[in-house]
């Protein structure tokens, strides 16, 4: 992989509550196994110490996956999930870090926090998607990637299991797009390739 | 939050906080540190960054809130309940082949986890020839170990962590129950030597055949977990354990090489050389 390639690889950061997964996974299934860019994934679930979600998208595709632990290395080419229980940032545009600090809209990983530190450390080359889900989270953070430059979609709310949270992101003017199920796997799929 | 600091603001209140008060928060990591920073000014309604940086210079009584601020007190008795049954069925039985059991809790916030930890001292009847060593750098929350009491609303929660970690027991026959508190046993307490201890410019000052640093490190960059790992190794006891939070990793870091991995699911690591 060339240098410059190496410097200007995108950044798509998929965030879902209650109703998203089975969106997620059919996004993993879209996945070349070959990419450059580097997915992040947040959503709100129980904490379970056993990685079923990290099992349930390897299953999926063959980019690796991989829960985050404190200053992991990002690397193009792979999908990263927030760990239950903590908040997951971007330290700058090698690594990652945690925080185990208060919840932000009863939440924690919160998206809303993982959207806004992808905007600010990755500015233009940000995508964020919104999914389905029944909280305010997101929204606010989502209105950052697009302010900074980036793109941005919203599940459709009318096709989205629980419509609530998309909505949200749609009333603030996040949302540069607003897109069902499948146009939305389809477009994730053109954005990876341009 | 509204305001958006850049990373030479965040430097320029660091600096401050040092040169004045000789709170060293250089080494922090930026992402959440800025993060604080904002969380502050929004709780205190401090409108410009301008103006936070001039209250710091000018009142000194307000450094309390403002380490209070910056430094996170998030924790929870017996969190990661699979970590604790780790120390209660294998980690607890090496400790007790000891005379006598130093234990540091570094940066232990509010100190739910050190009466978690006597908790499972007492269980396995090694309280009585235990000491634990309960620091933090922020003088605010150790006074809150002191006294033991803990939100009512947070009992359900711990108990259930509780009875996860292998306790037996009724939870709340370690409390007293008043109004919308519980306060914990005394006897728990008077094995804690509870002080300040600033793991960025405070020395070793024991040595321990465990240490706790759960969710800690998560907020130093990588210079200054060295840094503190470094402290460790020095306080640790030839074959002493080190116990992270479940997210943290001693891979690449300086000491790992003088580390196997004890249980690795729950971050916890013994010293081998």
């Amino acid at each position: 992989m060339a240098e410059n390639q190496l410097n200007t690889f995108q950044v798509v950061v998929i965030g879902g509550s209650a109703g998203s997964l089975e969106t997620v996974l059919a996004m993993a299934q879209a996945l070349p196994a070959q990419m450059q860019a580097v997915i992040i994934i947040v959503l709100h679930r129980k904490n379970d110490p056993e990685s079923i979600l990290e099992n349930l998208l390897s299953y999926k595709t063959q980019v690796p996956v991989r829960e985050v632990e404190d200053k992991d290395e990002i690397q193009p080419g792979n999908i990263y999930i927030a760990p239950p229980d903590y908040h997951l940032l971007i330290e700058d545009e090698r690594t990652f870090s945690l925080d185990s600090s208060e919840k932000v809209h009863f939440s924690k990983p919160s998206i809303d926090v993982t959207f806004e530190s992808v905007a600010n450390v990755f500015r233009q080359r940000s995508i964020g998607i919104l999914l389905s889900g029944a909280n305010a989270d997101g929204a606010a953070g989502l209105l950052k990637i697009r302010k900074a430059g980036g793109t941005t979609i919203a599940q459709d709310p009318v096709s989205a299991e629980v419509g609530y949270m998309p909505q949200q992101a749609i009333d603030l003017g996040a949302a540069g797009m607003v897109l069902d199920e499948i146009a939305l796997i389809s477009s994730f799929k053109e954005l990876l390739n341009a | 939050m509204g305001v958006m600091l850049h990373d030479e603001e965040i430097e320029h209140l660091t600096t401050v906080l040092y040169d004045l008060y000789g709170y060293d928060f250089n080494h922090y990591a930026r992402a959440s540190l800025k993060r604080r920073v904002m969380r502050l000014m929004t709780i205190d309604r401090v409108p410009s960054f301008a103006e936070l940086l001039h209250k710091v210079k000018t009142e000194p009584s307000y450094l309390p809130q403002v380490v209070q601020g910056l430094t996170v007190n998030v924790t929870e008795m017996f969190r990661d309940p699979a970590v604790f049954k780790t120390i209660r069925e294998t980690v607890l039985p090496v400790l007790a082949t000891h005379p006598f059991i130093r234990i540091w809790h570094a940066g232990c916030s509010t100190g739910e986890e050190v009466y978690s930890m006597a908790i499972l001292l007492e269980e396995a009847n090694l309280l009585h020839r235990s000491l634990l060593y309960a620091t933090d750098l922020n003088p605010v929350v150790i006074e809150q170990i002191k006294n033991g009491i803990f939100p009512m609303s947070q009992m359900k929660n711990y108990s259930e962590n509780y009875i996860l970690s292998g306790g037996k027991k009724d939870f709340s026959s370690y409390y007293t129950a008043k109004y919308n508190w519980a306060k914990f046993d005394e006897r728990l307490k008077s094995r804690m030597i509870v002080s300040t201890h600033n793991l960025v410019s405070d020395r070793s000052f024991n040595e321990f055949q465990i240490i706790f640093c759960r969710n800690v490190l998560i907020y130093f960059d990588k210079e200054l977990q060295d840094r503190v790992l470094t402290l460790f190794d020095e306080s640790l006891d030839q074959l002493g354990f080190l116990v992270l939070g479940t997210k943290e990793n001693l891979r690449f870091t300086s000491i790992a090489g003088n580390y196997s991995p004890f249980s690795i699911k729950d971050k916890i690591w013994r010293k081998t050389s």
